[in-house]
């Protein structure tokens, strides 16, 4: 059965215009179906989609705090179990990168060792943007948030690495690991669908542009998270069973744009471009990833 | 709207009573004889605040397309990003300043 014509997440919820979680949230419903069971991490997402007395959600949709949704979801699926109801029943997890990479980093890990047949989202919008931009472990090096200001003494804005969440997911040995962008909607709707078919622990990493935390305009959220991917910034790929060695590419850009282009429209990155050094590091990090994928033609 | 004591809420997806269109500077318009009805528009509006629509009785660009569905903004939702005016690959849609 298709349910992509049917829309599972509301309109008149209250995201900031130009924000990318709603759109990774229509779609994995969409593919999901009517058979799931939400559980929403705290975040943007628990925060705009329920404004008091409303609630955007047409599903069972249960929001838990930060550090347990992971766990939740556990508790969720074995009730099911226990009950004998679980079979056709899709579990899935919503949290952003606070919830997921550094407050719930150990219900994860948990649900994931104990193999808990669960689907987890991560939309990264790369700080702590609910509460006003502050950063998080998945922030990316360089960017500007509140708490990692850009001034004379400290011209770089956060001087620490992204953490590889989702490769940190992978070492688990968990079925299925993926990152995915919206802005390429059909290798995002075939990641959704394959984890959705397979039982087991699932992980998608998805990166979400936010307007007012990356400094750029509303109507570029789609132009630039493409350019993530095609900059080679945010690398598509999968992981099944935590074999590292077998890492599937499932976009290999043709020509990997510049980091610039991917910097350049957001005011987080502005300072960076006072201080080029700072770019070729970054191009530098980008290209030591990609060595061990590129071969040369 | 009434205000219940405690969190009651009255139907799934109850935002949807709200009104978000008020948000809106700029207001995108579909130019339907320029679109190719491809719903690229639809697949990335973060409301969701287009909506597929039978499509017989819009104006077309290509007749061959009259029997696809059209994608139709719902003004109360949309809050005015701009991004199937960014996103349009026949750039069909116009972004217009809202005037009072």
């Amino acid at each position: 059965m298709n349910y992509e014509d049917m829309e599972f997440f509301a309109p008149g919820h209250r995201a900031c215009a130009g924000c990318a979680a709603p759109i990774i949230v229509k779609w994995v419903l969409k593919l999901a179906g009517p058979n799931t069971i939400v559980v929403n991490a705290t975040g943007c997402l628990e925060v705009f989609s329920t404004p008091y007395p409303h609630s955007a959600w047409r599903l069972p949709w249960i929001h838990v705090a930060f550090e347990n949704a992971s766990a939740t979801a556990s508790g969720i699926e074995a009730a099911l179990k226990a009950m004998g109801k679980k079979e056709g029943t899709n579990i899935i997890v919503f949290g952003g990168d606070g919830g997921t990479s550094d407050i719930g980093i150990q219900s994860l890990s948990g649900m994931a060792e104990r193999g808990h047949d669960v689907l987890y989202v991560l939309y990264d919008n790369e700080a702590y943007m609910n509460t006003g931009i502050q950063r998080s472990s998945s922030t990316p090096f360089g960017a500007w948030t509140t708490t990692s200001q850009v001034g004379p003494s400290k011209p770089l804005g956060k001087e620490e690495f992204k953490k590889p969440i989702a490769d940190i997911m992978a070492a688990h040995k968990i079925p299925y690991v993926a990152t995915a962008n919206p802005a390429f909607l059909p290798d995002f709707k075939a990641k959704v669908q394959k984890a959705l078919s397979i039982k087991g622990p699932k992980f998608i990493h998805t990166i979400s542009s936010c307007t007012t935390g990356w400094r750029h305009d509303p109507s570029k959220t789609i132009e630039i998270m493409r350019l993530a991917t095609e900059t080679g910034i945010f690398p598509l790929w999968e992981i099944e069973n935590g074999d590292f060695g077998h890492r599937k590419i499932t976009y290999m850009p043709k020509q990997r744009k510049p980091v610039e282009e991917y910097l350049k429209p957001q005011g987080r990155f502005r300072h960076l471009f006072s201080e080029p050094e700072k770019i070729k590091e970054i191009q530098k990090m980008v290209d030591d990833w990609w060595a061990q994928y590129e071969h040369p033609q | 709207m009434k205000i219940t004591k405690g969190v009651v809420i009255s139907e799934p997806g109850s935002t949807a009573l709200e009104e978000t269109g008020s948000w809106r500077t700029f207001r995108p318009e579909i130019r339907y004889e320029k679109c190719i009805r491809c719903m690229i528009c639809w697949n990335y509006c973060p409301e969701p605040a287009i909506e597929k629509k039978p499509g017989e009785e819009y104006p077309v660009a290509n007749q061959k397309l009259i029997k696809m569905p059209v994608p139709v903004i719902n003004y109360q939702y949309c809050k005015g990003c701009g991004i199937c005016v960014n996103e349009c690959p026949t750039k069909a849609i116009d972004f217009v300043r809202e005037e009072k």
